[in-house]
């Protein structure tokens, strides 16, 4: 996953920058400024705040409302187990539970080592090959154990 | 030169379809064959994917599910030619599977090269929106209205009224929203399309901007597609250098633009009024409706939205006329269904045919039953928010109404089939769950009744006063049934009552230790 720059002010105000010209520009910006640092820190949640113009408990309240922000940064690699239904009628829940107790793990936890967090998803339209992932940008099919904990080893390598 | 196609949809890419691609190139290499790769769209044969296609003067035939491991062989058993193979299933257009289907929206999906202007223009691509500039404004309103067209969204609200209320607005910014949010569980057809057929879509929103007077289009995508977004990317740019995008379109004095924007993990962002918060920039919660978007939408103006199936299902109404469409269907529900078959099933997929079809034709038959093999319990559709069907509702024609009078709905056309493991208390509860993770917290009986929802079935699932608490659980149900704001609340006890309603006996068994 990309992400990995560290933070800074400037930077940020760049990113916001270059987005400025959009009608709605918030969550474009949200979505760059994640792909750059891995996150969305409390000062980039100022920076935007002050580029649009809005109060920062306002801005801070668009931020959390979404799933896909977070204000600290996951690990390298993001694993999303789908536990929506179509997924659950092929024995996901039980899979993904497994999975999670193998690995010492809760939902939107991230492995010790920072390489893997792991998140529930709720449908990734793959659903006549349920149970199904996503790992990173790769979707994945009738997912089984042995993939899953394959995913943890290769997160681990890079 | 022989033409291969491997489709680069994500559920056949969530099967190994790129892999797939990059061997078979390489073994043509290496054997010195001219082939030339196509990365299509899916058939919507999904148990086949990844389905290779082979065009030979028979027709294109085909070979699926292929893996990589497979690929010497086939190449061995002259595939090139159509040769015999055990993944070899014919002729993919003479498959009884696909014969039975009647492929409108999706006539184009999984047969054309998705990025090419060309060939989409070769098969009646924007053929509709030549007819339109040809008729006028107002006559591409009346024409989408005569064929009887329904948001696919889930509403089923018609689409030409909703564009007549944009179109009356006064002249000035008017916007064209597709809702391409897709959250539901069990759908795939508009991540089909916008892979497959993407130019249908933006034809589908030029035909519109042209039709209310807007010159300007937004794509609402969930992030959960990524495969989705670069395609739809490309095409969005195809279409720009081929000029149906811009200034004066192909010489009509007409200017069109749009954008494509990615949403951020909400399930509710796909409720319009909250989807058009989120596209401004705010939180994505629920406006209260009147005002209607149609009269101030996004950014306070006149904004069609509509689904990704609707919008791109009108280029073939202007073409083929409204006459055309509104002679399929049944009843008040015209045209055509792509039916979205998902879960543990045998042949799963996207089967589009006219409204009417008995739900039991389509999980026996069909759909081939369960893909465990054990018998069917129940079959979820319409999405989370849709009632779970027992098999003794088998005949229930697929149609608005009549769904509608068994107290369940078609939504978006997905079906989620169960077999006779399912714990449909269990269902229920994640049903209540669900709700109460994604609720956008504006009204209480949602925000506060859905976690409350999960506690009862707790204690119903953990055998304390069973019967007292089934009561104060359908109570709850009647209370988000008419005091939330939005669909959301408003339809997540459908599952919970049609579970409740058709399998009474899983909610008094002896109690359960703690599963999970
Ligand atoms: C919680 C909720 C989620 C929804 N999700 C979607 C969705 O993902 N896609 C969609 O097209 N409509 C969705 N809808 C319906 C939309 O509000 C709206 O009716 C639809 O986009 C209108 O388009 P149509 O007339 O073409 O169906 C949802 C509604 C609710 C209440
Ligand atoms: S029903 Fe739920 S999602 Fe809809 S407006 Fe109310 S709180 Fe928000
Ligand atoms: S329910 Fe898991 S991919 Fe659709």
């Amino acid at each position: 996953m990309a992400g990995a720059a560290p933070y800074s002010d400037e930077r940020a105000r760049e990113i916001i920058a270059a987005h400025m010209g959009l009608e709605g520009p918030a969550l474009p910006i949200l979505h760059a400024l994640q792909a750059e640092f891995g996150c969305v820190p409390e000062s980039a949640v100022r920076e935007m705040a002050s580029a649009l113009n809005i109060s920062r408990a306002e801005m801070h309240g668009v931020v959390t409302f979404y799933h896909d922000f977070h204000s600290s940064p996951h690990g390298r690699h993001t694993l999303k187990i789908c536990r929506a239904e179509s997924c659950q009628s092929m024995g996901a829940e039980k899979q993904a539970n497994e999975f999670l107790a193998r690995n010492k793990l809760e939902w939107h936890q991230t492995t010790p080592d920072g390489s893997l967090t792991v998140e529930p998803v709720y449908c990734l339209g793959l659903c006549a090959h349920s149970p199904a992932a996503l790992y990173d940008n790769e979707p994945i099919g009738m997912v089984d154990a042995e993939t899953l904990d394959g995913l943890v080893e290769e997160a681990k390598g890079k | 030169m022989t033409k291969i196609y491997i489709p680069l949809d994500m559920a056949a890419v969530a099967m190994g379809a790129d892999r797939l691609a990059a061997a078979v190139a390489k073994e043509a290499a290496a054997r010195g064959l001219d082939v030339e790769i196509v990365r299509n769209g899916s058939r919507g044969m999904l148990w086949l994917e990844p389905l290779i296609e082979v065009e030979t003067p028979a027709g294109r035939v085909g070979y699926g599910p292929a893996k990589v491991k497979d690929v010497a062989s086939l190449f061995e058993s002259g595939f090139l030619t159509g040769g015999a193979h055990p993944l070899n299933i014919g002729v993919v257009d003479e498959h009884p599977w696909m014969k039975r289907q009647n492929r409108v929206t999706f006539v184009r999906c999984g047969v054309i090269d998705p990025l090419s202007v060309a060939d989409y223009e070769a098969h009646g691509g924007f053929a509709g929106l030549k007819r339109a500039f040809e008729m006028g404004a107002p006559a591409v309103v009346e024409e989408v209205t005569k064929s009887g067209l329904r948001g696919r969204g889930g509403a089923g609200f018609p689409t030409g009224i909703k564009w007549k209320t944009v179109a009356d607005c006064a002249p000035g910014q008017k916007y064209v929203v597709v809702n391409a949010d897709e959250g539901d569980s069990g759908t795939f057809a508009d991540r089909m399309i916008m892979e497959g057929d993407p130019l249908s879509l933006i034809e589908g929103m030029i035909i519109c901007g042209y039709a209310i007077g807007g010159s300007k289009g937004y794509v609402y995508l969930r992030s959960e597609y990524p495969v989705v977004a670069k395609v739809f990317q490309a095409a969005i740019e195809k279409a720009r250098e081929a000029g149906w995008l811009g200034r004066n379109i192909k010489g009509s004095g007409f200017d069109f633009d749009m954008e494509l924007r990615i949403g951020a993990g909400a399930y509710v962002c796909g409720e319009e009024t909250s989807l058009l918060e989120s596209l401004e920039g705010k939180r994505g919660i629920v406006r209260a409706k009147p005002p209607l978007p149609a009269h101030v939408g996004l950014f306070g103006k006149p904004t069609v939205v509509n689904n990704v199936l609707s919008m791109a299902t009108v280029p073939m109404i202007l073409e083929k006329g409204a006459k055309h469409y509104a002679d399929l269907g049944v009843g008040r529900s015209r045209g055509t269904m792509p039916l979205q078959i998902a879960g543990n099933v045998k042949y799963g997929g996207l089967f589009e045919t006219d409204f009417g079809i008995p739900l039991g034709e389509i999980v026996n038959d069909i759909a081939g039953g369960t893909r465990t093999g054990r018998p069917v319990k129940a079959v979820q559709v319409g999405g989370p928010l849709g009632a779970y069907l027992p098999v003794s509702l088998f005949d229930l024609p697929f149609d608005y109404e009549a769904f509608a009078a068994k107290d369940s709905l078609i939504g978006h056309g997905g079906l989620v089939i169960f077999d006779d493991t399912v714990d449909m208390v269990w269902m229920a509860r994640f049903g209540m769950e669900f709700c109460a993770i994604e609720s956008c917290g504006k009204c209480t009986p949602c925000r506060i009744g859905s976690t409350r929802g999960v506690e009862t079935i707790d204690k119903i699932r953990n055998g304390q006063d069973v019967e007292k608490n089934i009561e104060l659980l359908k109570d709850l149900c009647h209370t988000m049934k008419f005091g939330s704001l939005c669909a959301l609340g408003g339809f997540a006890p459908y599952p919970v009552e049609s579970a409740l309603r058709h399998f009474p006996e899983d909610f008094r068994k002896p109690a359960l230790e703690a599963a999970e």
